[in-house]
């Protein structure tokens, strides 16, 4: 059964990088110095069964390899197009398919992109970087090589910040700050297809070439929560940028996730990768299954191996990989036909260049638009909401956009328009499943009830019963809805007075508890009297009225 | 796998400059300094008669070597080469040829090479010309599958995984006759 979960797997089964992390450091270690992570910080790192045993808690440790296909026309070395569906070996050019002869050529949009990512990262650009070969076999890979950036790469050095909810109502958020180890442009490779019945497999080279960044993250995290609040962000940034789409299910955004526990203040532990994970839900779990079941590893006496486990998102568990060749030696050598690649500032520009040939960082760094921490900055300015609503508002595709749409259409404080969108349409939203660009209910419809509403036309629980009727998509106005369902606040103070004094009536023994002093069941009757008017009743009045009545 | 470190010796002298023919010969080495390189350079570049990039008086100066020892290659990294690199070495002159080899390039290490950047590509000098993001190449799916054995709709046909190779003591190989 493993071994069929692992012919679903959409990468190659080869791609064993337990060595390659460490090959880029001069040390003996594989891992770089203390990192800074708290101590059992995550949900359920933190709460390992071992602290009552009397045995030191675990501490997890989990650092991240990205790669981000960037957002080009043409592939990174070659010409042919970037597209993901497209007719089997369509979009291959002759050096995608390493025929003889064919030499790479830079596309320049590529090293545009990485440049951004890296300044938007707070990475420090190389101005000199250097091309590479990666060595290993397999099918799709046709060359027998990958070109990627392992001596110098074009950023290094960055940081990462990140924030997530913590606490049982996941109403506060912490914000941590994860290193860049470097960001790097390498060619992707082809598709394979697992034919198992047939003991084939079929290969498609329109992947093969495209270019990707890969981001190498320190290890700092510690729970898989935070490395999916860390993806996130990494996702809205690239988006922002426009350098990649970073679609998780089109293949656009692919996580490696490196795993280890250990006790603290003692040496890490050993570390195993996990593959194959397809979408930031799955990313937590996978990292959060993979920590338990070292921790349990170790305890029950055994020992973790160095190895490479892909997720399996039915089961919700790592099963190893198939571990042929131990640790890989991809003989790293230089790119024969690629010279080092420079990169120009304002300041080094030399005279008489041809633009297109030059790639300046400073005039990329100007041209950088806002990235999501500012334009959360900004939300909170402009509108006055908390940063966790802004951080919502940027989370979901398009929310933003509709927030203030319906904050320009409507004259309601922005401070009780954020409640209504992310309590009431974003729970709908939810429920059913939609994207905020599918919602039934248009920001103008929206903004019409909730100028209603604070125009005292109608109450907030009318209005809630008015938003469900809404949601039905049949394209009535909020005001037909009032209308038709006359759900306009009672105005009569007379029929409001009628009700009370009805609802006082039939309910003697709450009437009486409160002439006894017990001031809460005061709120049952206000209840009382809203469901008999379907919400038609200010709150506020029939409170006074009730006082009045029990006061006589 | 060991990186091939050039320093830089002969700077501007032109393909056919005895020099650079043959590389290394045993027993004279040429090591020019890099600085005096450059401005030997810009010299000659400057020369307005243009004798070309051949010195005429070129600083070399002779480096006692000492006789290398011989490398002897182990079993378990040959087994290793055949691995990676899936060659074949045969019998054991392969493997002698291997080891001449290795000490023929281990000469470069007699070389003091102090203070020089290493040369990652002979093309450093160029500048690596940036292409414009436009699609010219692709949509030649029946000439590319032309080339393969098998084809199924056109899609490459390839054998399921990778099949490594047999450990040492499984295969029937010269490497198992232990020395």
């Amino acid at each position: 059964m493993a071994a069929s979960i692992l012919r679903r797997c959409r990468g190659s089964l080869q791609r064993c990088r337990a060595g390659d992390v460490a090959a880029l450091h001069s040390g003996p270690s594989p891992r770089r110095v203390q990192a800074p992570g708290p101590i059992a910080s995550g949900r359920r790192a933190g709460n390992s069964p071992a602290g009552e045993r009397g045995v030191a808690p675990w501490v997890a440790v989990v650092g991240l390899e990205i790669h981000a296909q960037i957002s080009s026309n043409s592939k990174l070395f070659s010409g042919s197009q970037v597209q993901f569906a497209a007719p089997p070996n369509s979009l291959v050019s002759f050096f995608d398919a390493s025929l003889p002869g064919t030499l790479p050529a830079l596309n320049r949009r590529c090293v545009e992109a990485a440049v951004m990512t890296g300044l938007a990262l707070n990475c420090s650009i190389n101005k000199k970087s250097l091309f590479d070969r990666k060595h290993y076999f397999y099918a799709d890979l046709p060359a027998g090589y990958q070109i990627t950036q392992q001596r110098l790469p074009v950023a290094v050095n960055g940081s990462l910040s990140y924030s997530f909810c913590v606490g049982g109502k996941k109403n506060q958020m912490l914000t941590r700050t994860v290193r860049i180890k470097q960001i790097q442009l390498e060619q992707d490779s082809g598709k394979s297809l697992h034919d198992d019945t047939r003991s084939q497999t079929l290969i498609d080279l329109n992947r093969a070439g495209v270019g990707l960044m890969e981001v190498v993250m320190e290890p700092d995290m510690s729970s898989g929560e935070e490395a999916a609040a860390a993806v996130r962000e990494l996702q809205l940034i690239l988006q922002t940028l426009g350098s990649s789409q970073a679609i998780m299910a089109e293949g656009q955004l692919r996580v490696d996730a490196n795993v280890s526990v250990h006790h603290p203040g003692e040496a890490y532990g050993v570390r195993t990768e996990v593959k194959n994970i397809n979408s930031a839900r799955f990313l937590a779990r996978a990292i959060d299954y993979e920590i338990q079941r070292q921790i349990k590893e170790l305890e029950n006496g055994g020992t973790v191996m160095n190895e490479t486990r892909a997720f399996d998102y039915k089961l919700g568990c790592t099963i190893p990989m198939r571990d042929k060749e131990g640790k890989q030696d991809y003989r790293f050598m230089p790119e024969p036909n690629l010279p080092p690649l420079i990169l120009y500032d304002t300041k080094s520009l030399p005279a008489n260049t041809n633009h297109q040939q030059v790639v300046n960082i400073d005039w990329i760094r100007e041209r950088l638009p806002d990235l999501p921490s500012v334009r959360r900055v900004k939300l909170v300015e402009q509108y006055g909401i908390l940063p966790e609503h802004s951080f919502t508002l940027l989370n979901e595709d398009g929310l933003m956009e509709f927030f203030e749409n319906v904050v320009r259409q409507t004259q309601m404080n922005p401070k009780k328009v954020i409640g209504w969108i992310l309590n009431d349409m974003l729970g709908y939203l939810k429920q059913h499943n939609l994207t905020v660009k599918e919602s039934p209910v248009s920001s103008l419809f929206l903004a019409d009830l909730l100028n209603l509403l604070d125009r005292g036309a109608i109450s907030s629980s009318a209005a809630k019963q008015v938003l469900e009727e809404l949601w039905k998509g049949e394209g009535k106005t909020p005001l037909q809805i009032v209308k038709e369902k006359t759900l306009e606040l009672i105005q009569d103070q007379q029929e409001l007075e009628q009700i009370c004094q009805a609802v006082m009536e039939g309910h003697q023994e709450e009437v009486m508890e409160i002439k006894k002093g017990n001031r809460k069941v005061l709120n049952k009757l206000i209840g009382l009297v809203q469901r008999t008017t379907r919400g038609r009743a200010d709150p506020v009045l029939v409170k006074q009225i009730l006082e009045k009545r029990l006061s006589q | 796998m060991w990186i091939l470190r050039f320093g830089r010796y002969i700077r501007g002298a032109p393909s056919g400059g005895a020099s650079n023919r043959g590389g290394l010969s045993l027993g004279s080495r040429f090591t020019q300094a890099a600085s005096g390189g450059s401005d030997g350079r810009q010299e000659a570049a400057g020369d307005p008669r243009r004798r070309g990039r051949v010195y005429e008086n070129p600083t070399w100066q002779h480096v006692e070597q000492e006789p290398l020892p011989e490398k002897k290659v182990t079993v378990e990294v040959l087994d290793h080469l055949e691995r990676l690199a899936l060659v074949d070495f045969r019998n054991w002159d392969g493997v002698q040829r291997l080891e001449k080899a290795i000490q023929f390039a281990d000469q470069l290490h007699a070389v003091n090479t102090e203070g020089v950047e290493p040369m990652d590509s002979v093309l450093e000098d160029r500048c690596l010309y940036l292409r414009e993001d436009n699609i010219t190449e692709g949509n030649c799916t029946e000439e590319l599958l032309r080339n393969a054995r098998e084809t199924v709709e056109e899609y490459f046909i390839a054998p399921p995984g990778n099949i490594p190779l047999p450990k040492l003591e499984e295969r029937d190989t010269f490497l198992q006759v232990s020395e």
